[in-house]
């Protein structure tokens, strides 16, 4: 198993805010993480990546315990996408997506040429080399996004979080930013933990699917197991049909 | 990429041409060829000849140069703190000021200005050093009034500072106030004014401003990290909280040696930084260096115009920068609209 999580209670103080979740990930595996707001999507991210004030769990990557590392090695091991799109606007998008190399830089931060290779291939993988040398202050929103994905991708780690990664994206990019989580799960071998509400692509590109609700884990398992219309409806509260399309049996859920 | 050689060259030239200004200017106008001839005349080890030229080597050696380097150094350690200080907290108004490291700076090097040491030269070394204990004191206190849990917001910080702040300087001022014969110069001294002559203030301060500032430039590019804010500076692989008080320590180790020999001097640590983010970006290892230059070219020159404009009198040259850098600081400040932030 390459990531192994078992949080038994984490938050932002002792009275936990999750708690009691445990699952495991293969390599190239895509886990989509569902569940209504204020289910624990956001804070099972940050509980995984360490940085909450409160975490007692057991998490491995690849036989690495996180809780013995530090911020440096963990770096390596698992970047994150987070929800937040803040870029500071005064650097260049270049220099945004170089800093996800930062773990491997020394104090002066001097690039070297894989650095620079890496980079650009990232901002190629999510199509935002043409902003290269611009203020990241004159970007949109969905721009920005790309952006700290090209970082997370140079980051070049076995493990990838993203909390609601394509919240700010256009139809187009949606679609082409999971594609490319896919390919990079499939081809690349890495492993990918997607917090995302909308359970039509979450179904669509996910493997395993880990629906969340009170801040433990609901339902874990593959499509068969969580994408249930009963299940669905208990955990969003609101009756929703599931639909298995006639030409290539994709699984759509709609609201009643 | 950004080209910045040509504004590098710029900065260097202006700030050439600053100094050798800064030397010649004063209650007795130096000419370039005197000036050559003294520096001639000095590094061959020869007294001058004449009585004019002897007493033009004096002024020269023991008045303007010691003087051009306390400003080129206050001015490079105020906007170097500045500049920190405002990635540290993300915000653009803070600087060694606004945060306390500056009142309580000079309450340090006030407390020990105003204790009579047995031998003169030892209250130099002094006031460097306690004014960046009162320095790191008033960091500390405002830290601590303004974290909430372990996050730090910067309104609470803000406000915590402006107050700590105006205690610090209460207290300056209580202490002024009881130190009947100095009166004068302290009050100079708080007004920004450098009153004190001579090599002895360069040489106590310049420890202090180049660990503070070489201690700056070595964490730029973490500093340029930290912009992300907490959370992504540790999933980049930084260790904030330690990263973030050895910046705070040097960013006031800069600030106190700043204060401790040239008083209250407002404006440079806010606005320097603030103008050459605009040319450099926010790359704190171009940024900073920037700044440096940048804050010693603004004082020098400031200080030039504090010594001209009621020659033979000197004005404190505190107010030349308030007065010159506070329109200026709105007028950009309105020109931009708040996209900076």
């Amino acid at each position: 198993m390459l990531l192994r999580v078992s949080i038994e209670k984490a938050g932002y103080s002792s009275s936990a805010t999750i708690h009691s979740i445990q699952f495991e990930l293969s390599e190239g595996q895509l886990l989509a993480v569902i569940g209504p707001n204020g289910s624990g999507k956001t804070t099972l991210v940050r509980a995984i990546s360490q940085v909450l004030p409160f975490i007692d769990a057991q998490i491995h990557i690849n036989g690495t315990n996180l809780m013995q590392t530090n911020e440096t090695e963990r770096s390596r091991l698992i970047a994150v996408v987070p929800q937040s799109t803040f870029v500071p606007p005064h650097f260049l998008v270049e220099e945004v997506v170089l800093m996800g190399r930062a773990p491997y830089m020394n104090w002066s931060g001097r690039a070297k040429q894989d650095d620079l290779d890496r980079a650009r291939k990232a901002m190629g993988q999510t199509d935002v080399e043409k902003f290269r040398y611009c203020v990241c202050g004159e970007l949109s929103a969905g721009e920005r996004q790309r952006v700290i994905l090209a970082r997370a991708l140079a980051q070049d780690t076995p493990v990838l979080l993203m909390d609601e990664p394509t919240s700010h994206l256009d139809l187009r990019h949606q679609i082409e930013f999971l594609e490319l989580t896919r390919s990079l799960c499939q081809k690349g071998g890495k492993t990918v933990l997607v917090a995302m509400h909308d359970l039509n692509l979450a179904a669509r590109f996910g493997d395993v699917f880990l629906a969340m609700k009170y801040g433990t884990t609901d339902a874990f398992g593959n499509a068969q197991d969580v994408l249930l219309p009963e299940k669905l409806s208990e955990i969003y509260g609101l009756a929703v049909k599931v639909i298995k399309l006639v030409d290539g049996g994709r699984t759509v859920v709609i609201p009643q | 990429m950004r080209n910045l050689a040509r504004p590098l060259l710029f900065a260097f030239i202006a700030l050439i041409i600053s100094v050798i200004l800064s030397i010649a200017v004063g209650s007795v106008d130096i000419s370039p060829k005197d000036m050559l001839s003294v520096i001639w005349n000095t590094l061959q080890g020869i007294e001058g000849s004449t009585q004019l030229a002897s007493t033009y080597q004096t002024i020269l050696l023991t008045l303007r140069l010691p003087r051009t380097i306390l400003m080129i150094m206050t001015g490079a350690a105020l906007a170097g703190s500045g500049c920190a200080y405002q990635g540290l907290f993300r915000n653009p108004l803070a600087d060694p000021y606004l945060i306390g490291a500056a009142s309580g700076a000079g309450l340090g090097a006030i407390l020990s200005l105003s204790i009579q040491w047995p031998a003169s030269s030892f209250s130099y070394l002094f006031v460097p050093m306690t004014a960046f204990i009162g320095a790191l004191l008033t960091v500390f206190i405002v830290f601590q009034l303004a974290k909430v849990g372990t996050t730090l917001p910067v309104t609470n910080l803000i406000l915590a500072g402006v107050a700590v702040s105006s205690f610090a300087t209460a207290l300056t001022s209580l202490l002024l106030v009881n130190a009947s014969g100095e009166l004068r110069r302290a009050l100079v001294w708080l007004l920004g004014g450098s009153t004190m002559a001579g090599w002895k203030p360069v040489i106590s301060q310049l420890p202090y401003a180049l660990i503070g500032l070489i201690g700056l430039s070595v964490l730029a590019y973490k500093l340029n990290v930290l912009q992300f804010g907490d959370e992504q500076a540790v999933q980049l692989g930084i260790n904030v909280n330690r990263t973030r008080t050895m910046i705070v320590i040097f960013a006031t180790l800069s600030t106190a040696a700043a204060v401790a020999f040239t008083g209250v001097i407002g404006f440079v640590g806010l606005i320097v930084p603030h103008i050459l983010r605009r040319i450099t970006g926010g790359d704190m290892r171009r940024l900073l260096p920037f700044s440096m230059i940048g804050g010693a070219l603004f004082l020098l020159l400031a200080d030039i115009i504090a010594r001209v404009l009621i020659a033979p009198q000197e004005l404190p040259v505190g107010i030349i920068t308030s007065l010159c850098g506070a329109p200026f600081f709105l007028f950009i400040l309105r020109r931009s609209k708040g996209k900076d932030w």
